[in-house]
């Protein structure tokens, strides 16, 4: 019993992190890229029904993922099973899937909408995937030293 | 019109208050509030400045989003089945609750065929003509929302399960169930933001209206969902057995 109850808070709170990673990032591209920025577009016209359903089941898995996340991680700390750079690394790792998933199938494959309109989009959409893989690179190193750390 | 609204808000309120006078323990007084602000929400909807914008998509999509979302979640706060319970005399409450438990109410309580049933009752609201159509006949505008009502009302009940109703579920299953439900809108609203159905007005920023209204609602029930799960008696003695082993 007591040797099967630590690694179960560790996988909770990597789960917490890479679902808060998902949610948060989802949740700033619709509030800043959408509604703040204007740069995304709600629906150019451009994709199909498959970019109209993808879109749907992307915005409400990621609000999902958000309320999951936080009500995982606030598990976590009542079993005092929080570690900040495991949890930091899962978001960002999360965060980067994220937006590579965004701006390579979405953004490209299913062209529901564009990064920003009326403008050449090569930069755009370069920086746009260039930040998620950073993202996710910065994410697996913290997840590998945490690793290390906890290691005996 | 008017009559029938005021019928089908105060029957609901004066049988909730009955039944809060008959119960013999004490009933929470939340949950009174909220059965009232829940049928205040359809009175607002079906009243008013919402029901005489014909045709204009954002009234519309206000009063859906008010009776399909709003009014669900209040009137599943409001917990009426264990009032009703409790209210009722011993055998006549083992009665209603054996029908509770049923096969035909537990297939219809089971989260994804609440949701399932909730979301093909709004594609077909919008997929076909019966929208254009209620614009200009009172009585089917009516009929349609009280179906938006029940089957919202059935759908946020499944997922939340607070009451003592056919089966419930795990709680990562019935946070599926609403995120399914929630893309299923999510769709409709664009879906009617790329082609407006004939008749209406404004119906750019009515889909706008239903997608990120939707949101929030959904949000919200998520919230509830999950606070439930944290709370809950298992949970915390995971929690528990957890830190401890941790502290050790």
């Amino acid at each position: 019993m007591t040797a099967a109850a630590p690694p179960r808070s560790d996988r909770r709170l990597l789960v917490s992190g890479l679902l808060f990673g998902v949610g948060a990032a989802g949740a700033i591209d619709e509030i800043v890229f959408h509604l703040l920025l204007r740069w995304h577009h709600f629906y150019d016209r451009a994709g199909g029904a498959a970019a109209l359903v993808s879109d749907g089941i992307l915005h409400a898995a990621t609000w999902s993922a958000t309320v999951a996340g936080l009500a995982l991680l606030a598990d976590v700390h009542r079993r005092r099973a929080f570690a900040p750079s495991t949890w930091w690394g899962a978001v960002l790792v999360g965060a980067g899937a994220f937006q590579v998933w965004d701006g390579v199938v979405h953004h490209k494959l299913l062209r529901l909408h564009q990064v920003r309109y009326g403008v050449d989009l090569l930069g755009y959409d370069l920086a746009w995937n260039a930040a998620g893989v950073l993202l996710l690179l910065a994410g697996a190193v913290l997840l590998r030293r945490a690793r290390r750390r906890t290691a005996p | 019109m008017n009559q029938a609204v005021g019928t089908l808000v105060l029957v609901p309120v004066a049988l909730y208050l009955a039944g809060v006078a008959r119960t013999r323990s004490p009933w929470p007084p939340g949950r009174t509030a909220a059965w009232l602000a829940g049928l205040g929400c359809l009175a607002a909807a079906l009243t008013g400045p919402l029901a005489a914008a014909h045709g204009d998509l954002r009234a519309h999509m206000a009063a859906h989003l008010l009776v399909g979302m709003v009014a669900p979640v209040l009137l599943v706060l409001a917990r009426p089945t264990t009032l009703l319970l409790r209210a009722l005399p011993v055998r006549a409450a083992r009665q209603v609750s054996r029908v509770l438990r049923t096969a035909p109410v537990r297939v219809l309580t089971d989260p994804f065929v609440a949701t399932g049933l909730n979301a093909a009752g709004l594609w077909f609201l919008y997929g076909t003509g019966l929208l254009t159509a209620m614009v200009h006949a009172p009585g089917l505008h009516l009929l349609v929302s009280v179906h938006v009502l029940l089957t919202g009302w059935l759908a946020t009940a499944a997922v939340l399960a607070l009451e003592p109703i056919g089966h419930r579920r795990g709680v990562v299953a019935r946070a599926v169930a609403l995120a399914a439900g929630a893309a299923a809108h999510d769709v409709l609203a664009k879906a009617l933001y790329a082609a407006p159905p004939a008749g209406v007005t404004e119906a750019q920023a009515g889909a706008q209206l239903m997608y990120h209204g939707g949101t929030v609602v959904h949000v919200l029930v998520a919230a509830l969902l999950w606070r439930q799960w944290y709370r809950s008696r298992a949970t915390v003695r995971d929690a528990d057995r957890a830190a401890l082993t941790a502290a050790a």
